[in-house]
C-alpha cells in the first residue's frame, strides 16, 4: 500500500514536472549491435541530467534500419531525429542538404581527439555531419599456435604473399583446418567490403577520375585470382556463402587458420565464452602489396541529426552525449574496457586501461592506415576505401558481388565475373546519368 | 424471395466493403503504374519526370530479366511437382489406419506453420551448411565430400527449402479428398481383382483431379511471390534470383522506384497470363 502511495505521490511530481518544462522527444533509430543495446540501457544517466528530454528508441535489425531510415530522409518523412548511419550514407546524404551539421557541438565534446580517418569519412566541404559511435577497420586475425607448429612467424603488416604462404602451411583440410577464411557471400557490405578494400591494395579501383568502370583492368584481374587462389586452395567448402557471421562461427570454432575481417570481431574471438580459441589469438595489419595502400577498410555506426527533425537541439545533445568521453568512462565504469565502443577517439588509445585490451593497438593502426579521401592508389572521384559514397553503389556493388560470388562457387571463370560485373557497372552508370 | 427493394437496399449496404476493397486493390497498383512512367530516384532528389517507356524497355533488356524469369518459373514448377507426388503418396499413407493417427496428421502438418524465414534459415544452418550441416556429416559418413547445397544446387536448395513448408498444404487438401472417396468402389474393383496400380490410377487419381487443380492454383499464386527464403538462402546469388527478387534489388538496393514499378507490373502481367493458361488447362476440372 505504502509503496502504492509512493509511486503515485512519484506520478504526480513527473505529471508537475512535465507540466512545468515543456517535454522534448528525441525518437532514435538505431541498429541492434550490443553496443547501440548498452548505450539504450546506460541512457538513464542522459534523460536524468536532462529531464525536459524524453528518448525514444527504434531498434533495427542492420538492412531494415537501413531502409527505413532512408525511405525516411528521401521522403522528407520527419519520423527520426536521431538516425544512425554509416560512412557511406553520411557523404551521399550530407552533399543533398539531409543532415544537420554538427560543427556547432560543444567545445568540450572535442572534436579534434575524433581520429583524422574516421573524421574524414564523415566530413564534407568542411562540415561534419555525423558523430561517430564506433569505428573499426579490418585486420588480420591468426592462430599464433597453428603458425608456430609450421615454424613460421607472421610479420605485424604482411604482404599478401605471406599471407599465401601462411595459409598454405595452416591448412589441414582431413581436420577441417582452413589456412583463410574470407568473405564469399554476395553483398555491397559482404563480399565486396573486402574485395574492394582488397582491390585497393592491387592498385585496383572501381571508377577512374572520369567514372568509367575499371573491371576490366589487370588490378582486378590479379585481385580476383589471388582471391580465388586463397580460397579455393586454403579456404572452408562453401566460401561463397560465408558472410561475417559465417566466418567468426568458423574462427571461434579453430576452423580458420588466419581470417582478415572487422577489427570488431577481436574482441568475439578473444572472449572465452564464445572461442575455442580465445588465447591463441594474433593480430596483424591487413595484407598490402608494396604499392603503398593496405587492404584494409574504415568504417563508422555514427550518430547523425535529420534536417527534417523538429526537435534539432535536443537530438544534437543527445548526440553529443552518447559520442562523448564522458560516456566511454560510463561504460568502461559498468562494463569494463574491453567494452566500450571502440575506434573514435585519440583520447581512447592513450588510455593506459585500454592500452592493455590485446587488439587496441593493431585497431588504431589498422583505422590510421585507411584513407577515405585518398582510398587507392591512383586518383579517384569518390570518397569510400570498401565503397563507393554515390546512391546507385549499393545496388551496383550487389549485383557485381553476386558474379564473384558465382566465380568463388565456381559456376564461371573470374574473366567471365569480370566482364559481367564491368557490363552491370556501366550500364548502371549510364543509367544514372554520369 | 428478395423483391427490388431489398436487393438495392443490399446492393447499398455492401457498397462501402465493396468500394474499400476495390480501393484496397486498386490504389496501390495504380501508383505502381503511375510511379513506372516516372523517372523516381529517391536519393537523387526524387520524382525527375515523365520518361513514358524507358522503364519498361530497360527492365526487359536488362541482363537479369529473362534468367529471373526462368527461375520464378523452374521455382514454381519444381514446387508443384514435387508437393503434388509427394503429397498425393503421404495423403495415401496418412488415409490408413494406424495407430496414433493423429499425432502423426499433425506432425506432418507442422512445417506449415513455420515462418518462410525460420524454415529458411534452420535450412540453411542446420541441413546445408557444408562444414557442419547435418547433410554434410551424412555425406561424410558414407566417405563422400559434402555438396555445397546453396551455391552448387541453388535452385534445387531453395526448392526443398520451399517444398518442405508447402507438402502439408497439398497433403492436407489431397488428404481430405481421398477420405471422401467412397470405399465400396475401391473394395468391389479389388474383388474384380483390380491390381493396386490400376484401382490408384482409374479411381483414386481422377477422384483426386479437382483437389489437385486446386492446390496447383493456390499454390502458384504464392509460389510466383516467393521472397524470404531467397533473401535468407542466397540473396538472389548463384542465379535464384527470381522476379520478384529482381524487383526488390531494383526497388530497395538500388533506389530506383520507377524501374521497380515497371518490373512491378511486368510481375502483374506474368502472373496473369499463368492464371489464364491454368484455368483454361486445368481449371476445366472445376466445373465437374
Amino acid at each position: 500500500m505504502r509503496l502504492n502511495h509512493a509511486f503515485c505521490a512519484a506520478s504526480a511530481l513527473a505529471l508537475l514536472a512535465g507540466a512545468a518544462t515543456a517535454q522534448t522527444t528525441v525518437t532514435i533509430a538505431t541498429v541492434n549491435n550490443g553496443d547501440m543495446i548498452r548505450m539504450q540501457g546506460l541512457s538513464d544517466e542522459f534523460t536524468a541530467a536532462n529531464p525536459d528530454i524524453t528518448l525514444e528508441w527504434v531498434t533495427l535489425e542492420e538492412n531494415v534500419l537501413r531502409q527505413r531510415v532512408t525511405q525516411d530522409i528521401a521522403s522528407n518523412g520527419g519520423q527520426f531525429d536521431v538516425m544512425t548511419i554509416g560512412t557511406y550514407e553520411v557523404p551521399i546524404w550530407g552533399k543533398q542538404g539531409w543532415l544537420v551539421s554538427l560543427n556547432d557541438l560543444p567545445a568540450e565534446w572535442d572534436a579534434d581527439d575524433i581520429l583524422p580517418a574516421i573524421r574524414g569519412g564523415l566530413t564534407v566541404d568542411g562540415e561534419l555531419y555525423a558523430a561517430p559511435f564506433y569505428g573499426e577497420s579490418s585486420m588480420v586475425m591468426y592462430r599464433k599456435d597453428l603458425m608456430e607448429a609450421a615454424g613460421m612467424e607472421m610479420p605485424e603488416a604482411p604482404t599478401w604473399d605471406d599471407i599465401a604462404k601462411a595459409a598454405e602451411a595452416m591448412t589441414d583440410k582431413d581436420n577441417e583446418v582452413y589456412g583463410i577464411c574470407l568473405r564469399g557471400k554476395a553483398g555491397w557490405g559482404e563480399n565486396m567490403a573486402f574485395l574492394s578494400a582488397m582491390a585497393n591494395s592491387f592498385g585496383g579501383k572501381w571508377f577512374d577520375e572520369d567514372w568509367q568502370a575499371q573491371f576490366d583492368s589487370e588490378a582486378w584481374a590479379n585481385t580476383l585470382n589471388t582471391y580465388m587462389d586463397l580460397m579455393n586452395n586454403y579456404g572452408p567448402p562453401g566460401a561463397s556463402t560465408n558472410g561475417f557471421n559465417e566466418n567468426l562461427s568458423l574462427f571461434q570454432q579453430g576452423k580458420c587458420g588466419m581470417w582478415i575481417d572487422a577489427t570488431v570481431a577481436a574482441s568475439f574471438v578473444t572472449n572465452p565464452n564464445d572461442s575455442t580459441v580465445a588465447d591463441q589469438v594474433g593480430f596483424a595489419l591487413a595484407p598490402d602489396n608494396g604499392l603503398g595502400k593496405r587492404g584494409n577498410w574504415l568504417w563508422a555506426w555514427s550518430l547523425a541529426v535529420p534536417a527534417g527533425s523538429d526537435a534539432t537541439d535536443a537530438a544534437k545533445k543527445f548526440v553529443a552525449w552518447a559520442t562523448s568521453k564522458e560516456y566511454t568512462a560510463l561504460v568502461a565504469e559498468n562494463e569494463g574496457w574491453a567494452n566500450v565502443p571502440p575506434g573514435t577517439r585519440t583520447s581512447l588509445y592513450e588510455n593506459a586501461e585500454y592500452q592493455k585490451v590485446p587488439f587496441a593497438e593493431m585497431t588504431l593502426n589498422s583505422i590510421n592506415s585507411a584513407d577515405p579521401t585518398q582510398p587507392t592508389v591512383d586518383p579517384v572521384p569518390y570518397t569510400g576505401v570498401q565503397f563507393v559514397a554515390i546512391p546507385e553503389f549499393a545496388g551496383i556493388a550487389t549485383q557485381v558481388g553476386q558474379e564473384f560470388s558465382a566465380a568463388l562457387a565456381g559456376q564461371q571463370s573470374v574473366e567471365e565475373a569480370l566482364e559481367k560485373a564491368q557490363a552491370i557497372t556501366v550500364d548502371e552508370m549510364e543509367a544514372a546519368g554520369y | 424471395m428478395a423483391t427490388q427493394q431489398s436487393r438495392s437496399a443490399a446492393r447499398l449496404m455492401m457498397a462501402p466493403a465493396v468500394i474499400l476493397l476495390l480501393g484496397w486493390m486498386l490504389v496501390p497498383l495504380i501508383m505502381t503504374l503511375y510511379f513506372s512512367f516516372k523517372r523516381y530516384l529517391p536519393l537523387r532528389g526524387g520524382d525527375l519526370g515523365w520518361v513514358g517507356f524507358e522503364n519498361y524497355v530497360r527492365f526487359v533488356t536488362s541482363s537479369a530479366f529473362w534468367p529471373s524469369v526462368q527461375a520464378t518459373l523452374i521455382i514454381v514448377g519444381g514446387v508443384l511437382l514435387i508437393t503434388i507426388i509427394l503429397g498425393v503418396l503421404l495423403a495415401i499413407l496418412l488415409d490408413q489406419p494406424m495407430w496414433g493417427q493423429g499425432i502423426v496428421r499433425i506432425l506432418v502438418i507442422a512445417p506449415f506453420f513455420v515462418m518462410p524465414t525460420v524454415s529458411a534459415l534452420v535450412w540453411k544452418n542446420m541441413f546445408m551448411d557444408p562444414v557442419n550441416g547435418l547433410f554434410a556429416h551424412l555425406w561424410q559418413f558414407f566417405g563422400l565430400t559434402p555438396v555445397e547445397w546453396l551455391s552448387q544446387a541453388s535452385l534445387t536448395s531453395i526448392i526443398m527449402i520451399v517444398s518442405w513448408q508447402w507438402l502439408p498444404f497439398a497433403t492436407l487438401i489431397l488428404l481430405t479428398a481421398i477420405q471422401s472417396l467412397d470405399s465400396e468402389q475401391l473394395e468391389a474393383a479389388e474383388m474384380d481383382g483390380a491390381p493396386v496400380i490400376s484401382r490408384f490410377g482409374y479411381i483414386i487419381l481422377p477422384h483426386l483431379s479437382r483437389a489437385i487443380t486446386i492446390v496447383v492454383l493456390i499454390q502458384t499464386i504464392f509460389l510466383l511471390s516467393v521472397f524470404a527464403e531467397i533473401f535468407v538462402t542466397t540473396q538472389g546469388s548463384f542465379g535464384t534470383r527470381t522476379l520478384t527478387y529482381l524487383i526488390y534489388q531494383r526497388v530497395l538496393e538500388s533506389q530506383n522506384i520507377g524501374l521497380g514499378s515497371a518490373g512491378g507490373i511486368y510481375a502483374v502481367i506474368l502472373a496473369n497470363i499463368l492464371a489464364i493458361f491454368l484455368m483454361r488447362i486445368v481449371g476445366k476440372n472445376l466445373d465437374a
